[in-house]
C-alpha cells in the first residue's frame, strides 16, 4: 500500500493516486475506476473520504459516472492529466532541483551534462 | 440533515467534579466520528448520557430527535460497546445468542464470521476468557448488531495491534456496505485517524475541537532549519511551539501553507513537516507554547 502523507487532505491524495494510475496507463481510458468502498478498504480510510477523492476527478471530467455501473475513465483523460502536469512541471520539479543545485554550487553546465547522463560518476569528462 | 446525536449546553457534575461542561455538538447520520481526548476528559460520561445510562445535570441531549433515557424506541436503535464491558458468565456462543435477541438489525452471518476472525472459543465461559478475548466479544456484538447508532468506547482493552487492525478493517468494510452512524472513542488517535470523517475532541469536560477530519489535517506545520531563516519565514504567523537547538530552530505555526509558501520554504532550505492528528490534538489539549532546548 502506498503511504499516505499527513499534510495533504486524504481525499486530495486519493485523487492524485488515481490520476497517477491514469497517467501511467494502469487505469486505461474506458476502464472502470475503483469504487469508493474498494478504495476505502485498500487505503484503510473512510469511504466518504474516498468518494470525495473520486469526485475531484469527476469534477475535472477525468472520470465519468455511468449510472448503476460505476465510475469510468473518460476518453482523453490521460492526455488531459498529462497536459496539466506538464504545466506544473517546472514549479514542482525544476524549481526545487535548481534551488538544491545552487545550494551545492552545481552550475548550469554541470546540471545540463548531468541531465544528458554524461559520466558524472567517472569524473564528468565524457561528452 | 437532522443530526443523530445533538447535545445542547450539556453539563454533568459529580459532587465536587465537573465531568462535562457546556458541551454542544451534533453528530450527522452516516458518519464515523472520533471522540478523542485524554483519560478523564469526559468521553465515557458523554457516551453514557447519549445511551441513556446517565442523566445530564444541565442542558439537553437528543438522540434520533428524542431524549434517550428510558426511551425504548431510541435505545433499540443503538448499540454501545464499553471498555471492559461486563457480561453474564455464560458461554461465548450464548452471549452472542442473547445479543441477537436485542438488536433488530442483528446479522448472524456477520457474527459467525467475526467470531472466527477473532478466533474466539465459542464454548468457553466469559469468565475464562482473556481480557483481549472479552474485548473481541464486545466488538463482535457491536458490529453484528448493525445498529443505526453504533458507539464504541475504547473497545480494545487487551487487544494486540493485529487484532485492533482486524477491528478497524471489519468496521470499515461493514460500514461501507451498511452505512450507519459510528462514534468511536479512543486515545490511539494515529491508529484510527484515517477512518474518521469527523473529529470531536474533549478536554477537561469541554469540547476543544469539533471539525471534519480533512479540515484538521494540515492545520499546522513544523518549520525547521537555520534559526534566522525559520524566524524570517514564520514572521507574522501564529506560533504554537518554538524550539531551538543552537543555530537551528523548529517552529510550529498554524495554518496550511500554499504552494508559493512551500516553494519559498524550499528556497530558504527549510524543512516542512505537517503535524499528525495526534500531535494536533495534543496541542489542542493545551501544551506549553514556548519550549526551549538550550544548546
Amino acid at each position: 500500500m502506498p503511504p499516505l502523507d499527513e499534510g495533504t487532505p486524504l481525499f486530495v491524495q486519493i485523487a492524485e493516486q488515481l490520476a497517477d494510475d491514469i497517467v501511467d496507463g494502469v487505469l486505461a481510458e474506458g476502464a472502470r475506476a475503483p469504487s469508493a468502498n474498494e478504495l476505502a478498504a485498500f487505503y484503510r480510510i473512510n469511504p466518504a473520504t474516498a468518494a470525495k477523492g473520486i469526485n475531484v476527478l469527476v469534477d475535472e471530467a477525468v472520470l465519468e459516472k455511468r449510472r448503476g455501473i460505476g465510475m469510468f475513465v473518460a476518453s482523453g483523460a490521460r492526455e488531459q492529466l498529462r497536459a496539466g502536469r506538464r504545466k506544473r512541471f517546472a514549479e514542482q520539479y525544476l524549481d526545487p532541483m535548481l534551488a538544491e543545485a545552487k545550494r551545492l554550487g552545481i552550475d548550469t553546465d554541470t546540471l545540463v551534462s548531468l541531465i544528458r547522463g554524461s559520466g558524472w560518476h567517472n569524473g564528468g569528462d565524457t561528452p | 440533515m437532522t443530526p443523530v446525536i445533538s447535545a445542547t449546553a450539556l453539563g454533568r457534575r459529580y459532587r465536587d467534579q465537573v465531568a462535562l461542561n457546556d458541551v454542544s455538538l451534533a453528530i450527522q447520520p452516516g458518519t464515523v466520528t472520533g471522540l478523542l481526548g485524554r483519560n478523564g476528559a469526559g468521553k465515557t460520561t458523554l457516551m453514557r448520557i447519549v445511551t441513556g445510562l446517565e442523566f445530564p445535570t444541565s442542558g439537553a441531549i437528543r438522540v434520533f430527535g428524542e431524549a434517550p433515557a428510558e426511551n425504548e424506541s431510541v435505545l433499540r436503535r443503538m448499540v454501545f460497546v464499553r471498555e471492559d464491558q461486563a457480561y453474564p458468565d455464560l458461554r461465548v456462543t450464548h452471549v452472542i445468542r442473547v445479543a441477537s435477541w436485542f438488536y433488530p438489525n442483528w446479522n448472524g452471518d456477520l457474527a459467525r464470521q467475526l467470531l472466527a476472525d477473532f478466533d474466539l472459543p465459542l464454548g468457553r465461559r466469559i469468565r475464562k476468557l482473556s481480557r483481549g478475548m472479552r474485548s473481541a466479544v464486545g466488538i463482535v456484538i457491536g458490529l453484528a448488531a448493525r445498529a443505526e447508532l453504533t458507539l464504541f468506547d475504547e473497545p480494545y482493552a487487551g487487544l494486540d495491534a493485529v487484532a485492533r487492525q482486524l477491528f478497524y478493517d471489519r468496521l470499515l468494510a461493514d460500514f461501507a456496505e451498511h452505512p450507519r452512524t459510528v462514534v468511536l472513542s479512543t486515545h490511539l488517535i494515529d491508529e484510527v485517524a484515517d477512518l474518521l470523517e469527523h473529529v470531536v475532541m474533549l478536554d477537561r469536560g469541554r469540547v476543544v475541537l469539533d471539525a471534519p477530519a480533512d479540515d484538521v489535517r494540515g492545520t499546522a506545520m513544523t518549520v525547521s532549519g537555520p534559526a534566522t531563516a525559520v524566524e524570517e519565514f514564520v514572521a507574522g504567523r501564529p506560533v504554537w511551539r518554538r524550539q531551538r537547538l543552537g543555530a537551528r530552530a523548529a517552529v510550529t505555526v498554524a495554518g496550511p501553507l500554499d504552494l508559493t509558501e512551500q516553494a519559498r520554504a524550499r528556497a530558504l532550505h527549510l524543512r516542512l513537516e505537517p503535524l499528525s492528528l495526534q500531535q494536533l490534538l495534543v496541542h489542542a489539549a493545551g501544551s506549553p507554547a514556548d519550549e526551549k532546548v538550550s544548546a
